[in-house]
C-alpha cells in the first residue's frame, strides 16, 4: 500500500509538471484560437535563457549572491519571452488572422523549429544547470502509518506549490483585472471585441507573453529537476494529450488532465509495464486521451461543438 | 396560381413536438402535404419553420409525434434514409461545399445513384468511367435548366449569393427528389432574382411533378405560387389552408401585424 | 501565345473529363515522361539517385497518400510516420518469413496491413473532430514507435528493432543499381498517383471533399460519413504504407523504428501543406521542396566560402526551415500548387499582360 501511495504521489507531481506546460497552451488557445505547437520549444528557450544568464551574470559582473543572480537571470528570460511574443505577433499571427486551424498549427510548428534552432545557436546545445535553491533531498512522511514511511520528493512538492500559486495568480488576473477581462472578451469573439475597441494585436502580444512566462516557470521547474537540455521540448509533447483531455479551452481542465495523465502513466508503467516489456509511458497518455475522447469528444471541460444548419 | 393536379397525401406530419433543453421549438404541429402540390410554411422569425424542415429531414429528432411518408410511419428520420426515400432540401444558410466547383457540388447530389466501387473508380475502368459520364450528362441538364452553364467550373465560394442559391437548388434537384424542401430559397435576392427562382421552382413542379414544401418570407411569392399554406408562430400552428383563407385568418394577421389596442 | 486553348473544343464529356484536357499539357507530359523514364536513368549520377531522386519519389508517394486524408477529406493526421512504419515492417515480415516472396507482393502486403491499421485508427474520427482528432493520430504514432521497438515478433527477433533487407529482385530482375531502384519507385509513384487522381476526381473524391467542407450537409445528400471517412483513411494508409515499405526496402536498406518517428510525420505534413492541400500534383511539389531544401541549405555556405561547424549548420537549418514554413504559410496558404496554377494562368495570356 505504501508503494502504491508513493507511486500515486509521484504521478500527481509529474502530472503537475505536465499541467504547467499545458496551462500555457490553454491560455494561448483561449485568447488567440491558436494551438501552439511551439509551447515546448518556448519552455526550452526560456529555460536556456535563464540557465545561461545565471552562468554569465556572475562571470560578467562578479556578483555572487545566487538569489540576486537568479532573479536577474529570470528577469532577462522573462524579457526575452516578451520579445518572442512580440515577434510572433508581428511576424506571424498578424498575417494569419483568418486562416484555418491546420494552417495556424503548421505555423506554430514552424515557430517551434525556429525557436529550437535559435535557442541552441545562441545558448549552446549541452545540458545546463538551473539552480534556484530547490531542495534536492527526499522527505520521509507518515513513518508511523507505513513501515519505513513514504518517500516523497521535496522538489516535486515545491513544484506543485508553485504551480498552484501560478494558477491562483492567473485566475485572479483573468477575473479581476481589466486586461484579464479584455482577454476573455477576445477569447469569446474576436470581432465583437475589436468593435468595442479592444486592440487585438496588443492583446495577442499580452497573451503570448503570459504564455511565455508560464513557459518560463515550467522551464525553471523542469530544468531544475532534469537539467536544461533539448529533450525538454520533447517531454512537452506530452502536454498535448493533457490539454486534449482537459478540453482545449479550460485551465482547470488542463490541471485535472495533467493529474490524471501523470497518475495514469506512473501506475500503468509500474503495474502493467512489466507485462509487456516496459516503455508504456511513451504512449499511455495519448491512448488514455483518445479513449476518453471517444466518450466525450470535447474533453473534460471543453466547449461542445454544435453545428447549426 | 395554376390548376395543378394535386394527388393524395404523400407526407403527413403528426403531433410533432421538439425542444432544445428548455426551449420549445415546436409544439404539437400537424399538417399534411399532397403529392405534386406547392405547400408553403410561413411565420414570423423564430416560429420554428426551419426546425420543422429539419425534423422532416432527419437533422433533428423530435421528442414527440411521427412523420408518415408514403404510408410508412417514422418516429425518427435518419438523414440518409430520408434521402434515399426521395426527399431533398436546400438550406437557409447555403450549406454548399465551398471548396468544390459548381459542377462538383451538383454532382454530389448524384451520389446516391452512383454504384461503382472504389477499386473501379481508381482504375477508371469501363463501367466506372461510363457511370461518371452518364451522371455528368444528367447534371448538365440541371445546369442548363438553372442557366448556370458559364459557372460550371468556378469554385462555389466565388459566386455571388444569388447564384450560390441556384447551385444549392441544383444539388437538391440532382437527387431526383419526389419531395423538395426549400428553406428560404429567395432570401437576400432582388426582384429579378426572385422572379427567376420562382420560375425555376414552378418549372420543377410542372415538369417533374415534384412536391414542393417551401419556407418563404415574401408574401407576394407565397400567395402567387403556393397551393396551400401552413402558418407557424412561436412553434405552434395558427393557420392552415389556401392562400386566400390564410390571408383572411385573424390569428395570422395578428401574428404578423400585432394586435390593435 | 503557345499555351492557348484556341481551337481545342471538347465535343464529348469524355474529353472534358480528361486529367490533362489541354493539348499542350499532354505534349509537355509526354516530354516529361521521356526525360524521367529514359534520360534521367542514363544521365544521373549515383549520388543524385540515392540522395535526391529516390527519396523524393518515395516521399512524394507518401505525401499523395497523406493529402488524400488531410487535403481532400479534411482529417488531420500527425501519425503518418506510424503508417509508414507499419507498411515497412509488414513488408519486411512478409519478405523474411515467406520463402521466395516477390517484392511487389511484399510491398502491396505492407500497404494492405497499413490500410487495416489505418481503418482502425480512423474509427475515432467518426466521433472526434479537428484538433482533438490530432491526438488520436499521435496515439497511433507513439504506439507504433513502442510496438516496433519492444515486440520482438515484429522485427523477427531483432532486439533493437533494426532490420535489413538485401538483394532485392523485381520479377527476376536484380535491383542492384540506383537507376533500377529509381525506375521502380518512379513507376509505382506514377501508377498509384494516377489511381489517386482518378479517385479524387470521381464520386468518392467528391464524398471526401463534401465531408471536409460541410459534413452535416453531406449527410443530408445521402453520403454516409462512416464510409467516406474510413475509406479516406483506408486509401491514404494503403498508399502511405507502400511508401513506407519502399522507404525501408529501397531507400534505407536497413532501418530501425526511429526512421519512422514523429519527425517524419511532421515532415510529410509540411510537404502536404507547402505543396498545397487538396492537390495531387501539389504533394509532389511539396516533396521536392522539402527534399531539396536541406541540400540547398548545406550548399549555400559552401558557395559563399563560409566555414560553419556541422552543429551550427544544423541549428541554422532548423531556423531557416521554420522561418520558411511560416513564410510560405503567410504568402501562399494554398501552397505551391496554387502558385503553379497562377503561373499557368499567366502563361495562357503570355505575351499579353491581361
Amino acid at each position: 500500500m505504501g508503494f502504491f501511495l508513493e507511486t500515486l504521489f509521484g504521478g500527481l507531481m509529474a502530472g503537475m509538471l505536465y499541467a504547467l506546460v499545458a496551462i500555457g497552451f490553454v491560455l494561448i488557445f483561449k485568447a488567440s484560437g491558436v494551438f501552439n505547437f511551439a509551447q515546448g520549444a518556448m519552455v526550452l528557450f526560456a529555460a536556456l535563457t535563464m540557465a545561461r544568464f545565471a552562468e554569465w551574470i556572475p562571470r560578467w559582473t562578479g556578483l555572487d549572491n545566487m538569489l540576486l543572480v537568479n532573479l536577474l537571470a529570470a528577469c532577462v528570460a522573462a524579457a526575452a519571452m516578451v520579445v518572442v511574443a512580440w515577434l510572433v505577433e508581428r511576424l506571424v499571427l498578424r498575417h494569419l488572422v483568418n486562416q484555418e486551424g491546420i494552417t495556424l498549427l503548421m505555423a506554430t510548428l514552424g515557430i517551434s523549429y525556429f525557436l529550437d534552432g535559435a535557442g541552441q545557436l545562441l545558448f549552446g546545445s549541452s545540458t545546463y544547470k538551473i539552480d534556484v535553491g530547490m531542495p534536492k533531498d527526499p522527505m520521509i512522511v507518515l513513518e508511523n502509518t507505513f513501515q519505513g514511511g513514504l518517500l516523497l520528493s521535496k522538489e516535486d512538492l515545491y513544484a506543485a506549490a508553485m504551480a498552484a500559486l501560478l494558477v491562483v495568480l492567473l485566475s485572479l488576473f483573468f477575473q479581476k483585472t481589466k486586461t484579464g477581462r479584455a482577454l476573455r472578451a477576445v477569447a469569446d469573439d474576436h470581432q465583437a471585441a475589436q468593435s468595442i475597441g479592444i486592440p487585438l494585436a496588443r492583446i495577442w502580444v499580452i497573451v503570448w507573453s503570459v504564455g511565455g512566462l508560464v513557459a518560463l516557470v515550467a522551464g525553471v521547474i523542469w530544468g531544475s529537476k532534469l537539467g536544461v537540455q533539448y529533450s525538454i521540448s520533447l517531454v512537452a509533447l506530452k502536454a498535448f494529450p493533457v490539454v486534449i483531455l482537459g478540453g482545449l479551452t479550460s485551465v482547470p481542465g488542463a490541471i485535472l488532465g495533467g493529474l490524471i495523465i501523470g497518475v495514469g502513466e506512473k501506475l500503468s508503467e509500474i503495474y502493467l509495464g512489466p507485462m509487456v516489456g516496459g516503455g508504456i509511458e511513451n504512449w499511455f497518455a495519448y491512448v488514455l486521451a483518445l479513449a476518453f475522447l471517444l466518450v466525450r469528444p470535447q474533453g473534460l471541460f471543453g466547449d461542445k461543438i454544435i453545428d447549426r444548419v | 396560381m395554376s390548376s395543378r393536379k394535386t394527388g393524395d397525401v404523400i407526407l403527413d406530419v403528426q403531433n410533432i413536438s421538439l425542444s432544445f433543453g428548455g426551449v420549445k421549438a415546436l409544439t404539437d404541429i400537424s399538417f399534411d402535404v399532397r403529392e405534386h402540390e406547392v405547400r408553403a410554411i410561413i411565420g414570423p422569425n423564430g416560429a420554428g419553420k426551419s426546425s420543422m424542415l429539419n425534423c422532416i429531414n432527419g437533422v433533428y429528432q423530435p421528442q414527440q409525434g411521427q412523420i408518415t411518408f408514403r404510408g410508412q410511419h417514422f418516429r425518427h428520420m435518419n438523414s440518409r434514409q430520408v434521402a434515399e426515400m426521395g426527399v431533398a432540401r436546400t438550406f437557409q444558410n447555403l450549406a454548399l461545399f465551398k471548396g468544390m466547383s459548381v459542377l462538383d457540388n451538383i454532382m454530389t447530389g448524384r451520389n446516391l445513384k452512383m454504384k461503382s466501387g472504389i477499386l473501379a473508380q481508381a482504375l477508371r475502368w469501363g463501367p466506372a468511367a461510363r457511370e461518371e459520364i452518364a451522371q455528368r450528362e444528367f447534371v448538365e441538364r440541371i445546369i442548363d435548366f438553372l442557366e448556370i452553364q458559364l459557372h460550371r467550373k468556378t469554385p462555389v465560394g466565388r459566386l455571388p449569393y444569388g447564384l450560390q442559391k441556384r447551385v444549392d437548388l441544383g444539388r437538391a434537384l440532382a437527387m431526383e427528389p419526389q419531395v423538395l424542401l426549400l428553406d428560404e430559397p429567395m432570401a437576400g435576392m432582388n426582384v429579378e432574382e426572385k422572379q427567376d427562382m420562382s420560375r425555376f421552382i414552378l418549372d420543377v413542379n410542372d415538369e417533374f411533378g415534384t412536391t414542393i414544401v417551401l419556407i418563404e418570407h415574401d408574401m407576394g411569392v407565397v400567395m402567387d405560387i403556393s397551393d396551400r399554406v401552413v402558418v407557424l408562430d412561436y412553434g405552434k400552428k395558427i393557420g392552415d389552408g389556401t392562400p386566400d383563407e390564410v390571408r383572411n385568418n385573424e390569428d395570422v394577421i395578428r401574428a404578423y401585424l400585432g394586435t390593435e389596442h | 501565345m503557345f499555351y492557348r486553348e484556341n481551337g481545342q473544343f471538347k465535343t464529348s464529356y469524355q474529353s472534358d473529363l480528361q486529367i490533362f484536357p489541354i493539348a499542350q499539357d499532354r505534349i509537355a507530359l509526354a516530354l516529361f515522361a521521356l526525360v524521367a523514364f529514359v534520360a534521367v536513368p542514363m544521365l544521373a549520377s549515383d549520388y543524385l539517385f540515392r540522395a535526391v531522386l529516390v527519396p523524393f519519389l518515395i516521399l512524394s508517394l507518401a505525401a499523395i497518400g497523406l493529402n488524400v486524408l488531410v487535403g481532400y477529406c479534411g482529417q488531420i493526421s500527425l501519425g503518418t510516420g506510424a503508417f509508414m512504419a507499419v507498411g515497412a515492417y509488414a513488408a519486411y515480415n512478409l519478405n523474411a518469413r515467406i520463402e521466395g516472396m516477390p517484392l511487389l507482393l511484399s510491398l502491396i502486403g505492407g500497404g494492405l496491413c497499413a490500410m487495416v491499421f489505418g481503418i482502425l485508427f480512423g474509427i475515432p474520427s467518426l466521433r472526434i473532430r479537428g484538433l482533438y482528432l490530432a491526438v488520436a493520430t499521435l496515439a497511433a504514432q507513439f504506439f507504433v514507435d513502442w510496438f516496433t521497438n519492444r515486440v520482438a515478433w515484429v522485427t523477427n527477433g531483432s532486439s533493437s528493432g533494426s532490420v535489413s533487407v538485401s538483394a532485392l529482385q523485381f520479377f527476376g530482375l536484380a535491383l542492384d543499381s540506383p537507376a533500377r531502384k529509381y525506375l521502380l519507385c518512379l513507376s509505382l509513384l506514377v501508377l498509384l498517383g494516377l489511381a489517386a487522381k482518378n479517385l479524387v476526381r470521381g464520386a468518392i473524391g467528391r464524398e471526401w471533399m463534401a465531408m471536409r467542407d460541410m459534413d452535416v450537409a453531406a449527410a443530408v445528400i445521402g453520403i454516409r460519413p462512416v464510409y467516406a471517412k474510413l475509406s479516406a483513411f483506408a486509401v491514404s494508409s494503403f498508399i502511405v504504407g507502400v511508401a513506407g515499405a519502399l522507404w525501408g526496402f529501397v531507400h534505407l536498406g536497413a532501418w530501425e523504428p526511429a526512421a519512422f518517428g514523429i519527425d517524419k510525420s511532421f515532415q510529410l505534413l509540411f510537404m502536404v501543406i507547402i505543396g498545397g492541400l487538396g492537390s495531387i500534383v501539389g504533394a509532389v511539389f511539396g516533396a521536392a521542396f522539402i527534399v531539396l531544401l536541406p541540400l540547398f541549405l548545406n550548399l549555400v555556405p559552401h558557395w559563399l566560402g563560409l566555414a560553419i561547424s556541422t552543429g551550427t549548420a544544423s541549428f541554422l537549418e532548423h531556423m531557416i526551415f521554420g522561418a520558411l514554413i511560416v513564410f510560405f504559410l503567410i504568402v501562399e496558404p494554398h501552397g505551391l500548387a496554387a502558385l503553379w496554377a497562377t503561373a499557368r494562368q499567366k502563361l495562357r495570356l503570355w505575351p499579353f499582360p491581361h
